[in-house]
């Protein structure tokens, strides 16, 4: 029997401001615990929240960003339930007037090969609504201790309908939703700061059947890789035990990274009463049409949709577009390089060196993991530049690379580097004749150039080697070719 | 100056800028005067009086040097224990908070501070605001200085009675469903509480934060003014404050004069109602009408289901704000649990008295689900309707006149029913309900001595006109010159 898996996900992301949700205390990660508190924080007695106007402002972005139908007026509701990492024993959250309803994440699947587009699609979303995050426990043998830094800190919680069916297409979504995010500069999605952590629902039934299956519930996974193995997982698992005839039960399980399994937190027999009711203490926001017009003019241009560009108007290739564009900083590097060239320079040329050069430098080689680039001493006049000199015939591409090297180490603008080290193309006819003609007449060539003149063209090749070594490197090839083919002919 | 303790905080006002008497000289007298009486009236939960006398030596030097803050420098005022004084007790009168010392302000003690007052003593109450009679105090029960078998309300009668007994001239209280006014009334004092907004409740251990609302107690209208002048205004740390220019209270009372017009709901004089309290609230009617405003009969219809009402929205929101009192962090904490639920169930069980469970019980019923929408959601509905026939009802008149308690002061352990203690608030709950001001002033003495209050409640953010009304009252009467023999 084939099986279909309906998956929805639940996306927290921790907002970029400067305060938490509902007090002006500072947030940020790695401070020493309980150092970022203040009296609301702690809840201690006679506190009152206050809104945070950042956080429903990138809220909104974002909800625009996902084609959300936004609220004319939200409000705010308390979320009752007992636990010691949450100060006031209750959350501050949005119930049934959420900031944001509805909306799309456009996702690519995988391709075929590198070299070609996947498939793209829609995933639907539900809602996107605002709450404060809750302290941080830590369990010892006999204490638990709690740190409350983190409570407070705005989160956007983005839910989506059960609309996506593999562990690939968690992948997509996920890795969209966080290029569309970064784009925008509302969170940094670092999820190992805790700055975006997932759940996801997960049912199977068999193929043709209509209604969802029981749905499991994945907690707190923190890598996006992590949620695809744990999803993958649980699809495997649920479908393993329908075949051999258990029930699945409606339970809350954990993804184990280091054994790669999930394991049943509790049973979710009993729902939880959180007795949610609208916080008194805060009025509803409006957010007007005008406002929303002001905040539509922010939105970046979404990496789905400059991937698009670039293809067409520039002509740039899939692979070139697919490591360029889902970072906003390298795409927007390129594009003021390219621009910084005047038009001078075949865009393909420009990519090539960021998509290539610059990410190898910046990777050290390195698989996983590089540095930022705003921490790399090369701007986009750089690029520029570089690409110039090549065009304009003052370097070869050989040469080029020497620069590059040299000039991702040093910062040094890629002009003072030629000068400096007299790395210019060799335009002197002249002298590059009379290396030709040295090295044509050193005997160890004679069997090639007396092939070469009984018409096989390829023979010579053996020569221009010596001729590159005696120039430097700084010979054009094509000139070289064409300088024997006059000497010899 | 001779006779400290019996002057008003206006007169004291002036003295202290005449420097016809030192702030220190104040403290003293009416620390002098706790000494004396505290151990019959109760009013206080502490008292620093090296912390109040260090405060007035400050206000002599800033008055020395020329720069006095404000009309309040060097003027006591005392707090009721639910407010957020930096390093002093807060205790909401609570087992819970028994050892709890406030590491903040409270806005209301930020501008108190900022204007000179020399702040002084934390005064009982009943645990955190649930009650009318004081007597749900974890500490000790506070009395009436009219009659010390007798209650002095609640849930603000320590603010009430340490005014009425000559302890501080001016006190801070707050008032959810009638914790200012009703108090007042039994202690024969002024109390107002201001429209919801217009004082900022940052610091305010909240009961019901859609209901609570700070306000202040004296012996006149005038002082209530000047009070209320000192802690009025908008705050950024509270949502909820509005934002206004002030009115100046204390240069409205004789400035305005009408004539106005009353409104008396005729719901007021139903059932219940004790008939010499009727009889004086008669009088009060006939005074204004023969001092040239017109009375109105109007009809509040909804009073019927303030109460209900009341307490289903109270208690509610009570369930929810009282969560944080839980063991974990800066409350009482069981020594006897065994794990982190049984630390909840525990320290809750110890720290909370009967009144405050059984509220946090009932309103965490009326939230859960499948009930919500039966109560908590048609008391919203039906609030709106108070709200909306206030509102009407003002469209023809300037001021509403009712009595502010049923009943005057009765005796400690009097009313064991706490339904029956519910009722007593007949007369103010729905003034919280629709977030207007309210103000009790003093209308004459039962045959046992006991106060009647005068309950006067105006238009939103109309506390110029409100006090200008019940100052018209007061300067005709002579209730005010009245002071309780200890």
């Amino acid at each position: 029997m084939e099986f279909t898996a309906d998956i929805g996900l639940e996306v927290h992301v921790q907002l970029k401001t400067k305060s938490k949700m509902f007090t002006r205390a500072p947030y940020h990660y790695g401070a020493e615990p309980n150092t970022l508190t203040d009296p609301v924080v702690l809840a201690l007695p006679g506190v009152l929240p206050v809104m945070n106007k950042e956080a429903v402002r990138k809220t909104v972005l974002l909800g625009l960003l996902c084609k959300c139908k936004i609220a004319e007026r939200c409000k705010w509701d308390r979320k009752n339930y007992f636990y010691p990492d949450s100060p006031k024993n209750y959350q501050l959250s949005q119930y049934d007037q959420p900031i944001c309803e509805g909306g799309e994440v456009e996702i690519e699947m995988l391709g075929a090969s590198r070299n070609v587009m996947g498939e793209h699609r829609m995933v639907q979303l539900t809602r996107i609504h605002l709450e404060e995050d809750v302290g941080k426990l830590t369990h010892f043998a006999n204490d638990s201790l709690v740190d409350y830094n983190r409570a407070g800190a705005p989160l956007c919680e983005i839910v989506t309908e059960p609309d996506m069916h593999n562990a690939d297409e968690v992948f997509a979504f996920l890795t969209a939703l966080r290029n569309n995010i970064l784009a925008a500069g509302l969170s940094d999605c670092d999820m190992e700061k805790g700055q975006m952590r997932c759940d996801a629902n997960i049912s199977v039934r068999p193929k043709g059947q209509k209604e969802l299956g029981v749905k499991v519930e994945l907690k707190n996974m923190n890598t996006i890789s992590g949620v695809r193995n744990a999803v993958a997982y649980e699809i495997k698992r649920q479908i393993h035990a329908v075949t051999s005839g258990e029930a699945i039960h409606q339970q809350t399980r954990r993804w184990d990274p280091s054994t790669q399994v999930t394991t049943k937190m509790r049973d979710k027999e009993e729902s939880h009463d959180y007795r949610y009711f609208p916080e008194p203490d805060l009025m509803p926001v409006s957010i007007g049409k005008e406002q929303l017009k002001v905040l539509a003019k922010e939105l970046p241009e979404l990496p789905f949709d400059r991937q698009r560009r670039f293809m067409e108007t520039l002509d740039l290739p899939y692979t070139l577009t697919s490591v360029l564009c889902p970072d906003k900083e390298l795409a927007d590097f390129f594009e003021e390089a390219l621009e910084d060239t005047g038009g001078k320079v075949a865009p393909k040329a420009v990519a090539n060196l960021i998509a290539n050069d610059l990410l190898r430098e910046l990777s050290g080689g390195e698989e996983e993991g590089r540095l930022p680039l705003s921490e790399c001493k090369l701007a986009p006049a750089h690029i520029a530049e570089l690409t110039l000199l090549v065009e304009d015939g003052v370097i070869t591409k050989q040469i080029a690379q020497t620069i590059f090297t040299e000039m991702y180490a040093t910062g040094k603008m890629p002009s003072t580097l030629v000068e400096e080290k007299g790395l210019q193309a060799h335009n002197d006819d002249g002298e590059l004749e009379s290396i030709v003609r040295e090295v044509a007449a050193d005997p160890k060539h004679e069997k090639a150039i007396s092939q070469f003149k009984e018409g096989n063209t390829k023979a010579i090749n053996s020569l221009i080697g010596p001729i590159m070594k005696a120039t430097q490197g700084k010979a054009d090839p094509r000139k070289i070719q064409e300088m024997l083919a006059k000497v010899l002919g | 100056m001779s006779d400290i303790i019996h002057q008003t905080a206006a007169q004291l006002s002036q003295a202290l800028a005449s420097k016809a008497v030192s702030a220190v000289e104040v403290a003293q007298a009416f620390i002098d005067r706790a000494e004396a009486v505290e151990a019959r009236v109760k009013a206080f939960n502490s008292r620093d009086a090296e912390w109040t006398l260090a405060q007035a030596k400050a206000s002599d030097e800033r008055r020395a040097a020329g720069g006095a803050a404000g009309p309040l420098d060097g003027v006591p005022v005392a707090l009721k224990d639910i407010l957020a004084v930096k390093d002093q007790p807060l205790t909401c009168s609570s087992r819970m908070l028994e050892n709890f010392v406030s590491p903040y302000d409270a806005h209301v003690t930020e501008l108190l501070k900022a204007q000179g007052a020399v702040l002084w003593g934390r005064l009982n109450m009943d645990e955190f605001a649930m009650g009318s009679s004081t007597e749900n105090s974890a500490f000790h029960t506070s009395s009436n200085p009219w009659n010390l078998d007798c209650v002095p309300g609640g849930s603000s009668g320590g603010s009430a009675a340490c005014v009425a007994a000559l302890e501080a001239p001016l006190s801070i209280g707050s008032d959810t469903g009638g914790s200012i006014r009703q108090p007042a009334a039994f202690c024969g004092v002024v109390g107002l509480k201001p429209t919801y907004g217009l004082v900022s409740r940052y610091g305010l251990a909240a009961f019901a934060s859609s209901l609570d609302q700070i306000g202040p107690f004296a012996r006149t209208v005038e002082d209530a003014a000047l009070l209320l002048q000192a802690i009025a205004g908008h705050d950024r740390r509270d949502s909820t404050s509005y934002k206004t220019k002030l009115p100046d209270y204390r240069a409205a009372l004789t400035e305005k004069e009408g004539p106005w017009t009353i409104g008396v709901p005729k719901e007021c004089f139903a059932e219940g109602l004790d008939p010499e309290i009727k009889a004086a609230v008669e009088d009060a009617i006939a005074f204004y009408e023969k001092d040239g405003h017109t009375v109105k009969e109007v009809s509040l219809p909804m009073t019927e289901y303030a109460i209900p009402t009341y307490y289903i929205l109270a208690t509610a929101e009570a369930s929810s704000n009282l969560a944080r009192y839980d063991g974990i962090r800066y409350t009482h904490r069981s020594k006897n649990a065994k794990d982190a639920v049984d630390l909840y169930f525990k320290s809750r069980a110890e720290g909370f008295g009967p009144e405050v469970k059984r509220r946090i019980i009932l309103g965490t019923y009326v939230l859960s689900s499948g009930y919500y929408d039966a109560y908590y959601l048609r008391a919203q509905k039906i609030r709106t309707l108070i709200r909306e026939e206030f509102m009407q009802v003002f469209e023809s008149v300037d001021t509403i006149l009712t009595p502010t308690t049923p009943t005057p002061s009765f005796k400690r352990g009097e009313k064991a029913d706490p339904l029956a203690m519910y009722l007593n608030d007949i007369y103010t709950i729905n003034v919280n309900l629709a977030g207007l001001p309210g103000i009790s002033v003093p209308c004459g003495f039962t045959s046992g001595k006991l106060p009647i209050g005068l309950q006067l409640i105006g238009k939103p953010f109309a506390e110029d006109e409100l006090l200008a009304v019940a100052h018209r009252y007061e300067q005709a009467h002579e209730w005010k010159d009245a002071v309780a023999e200890l």
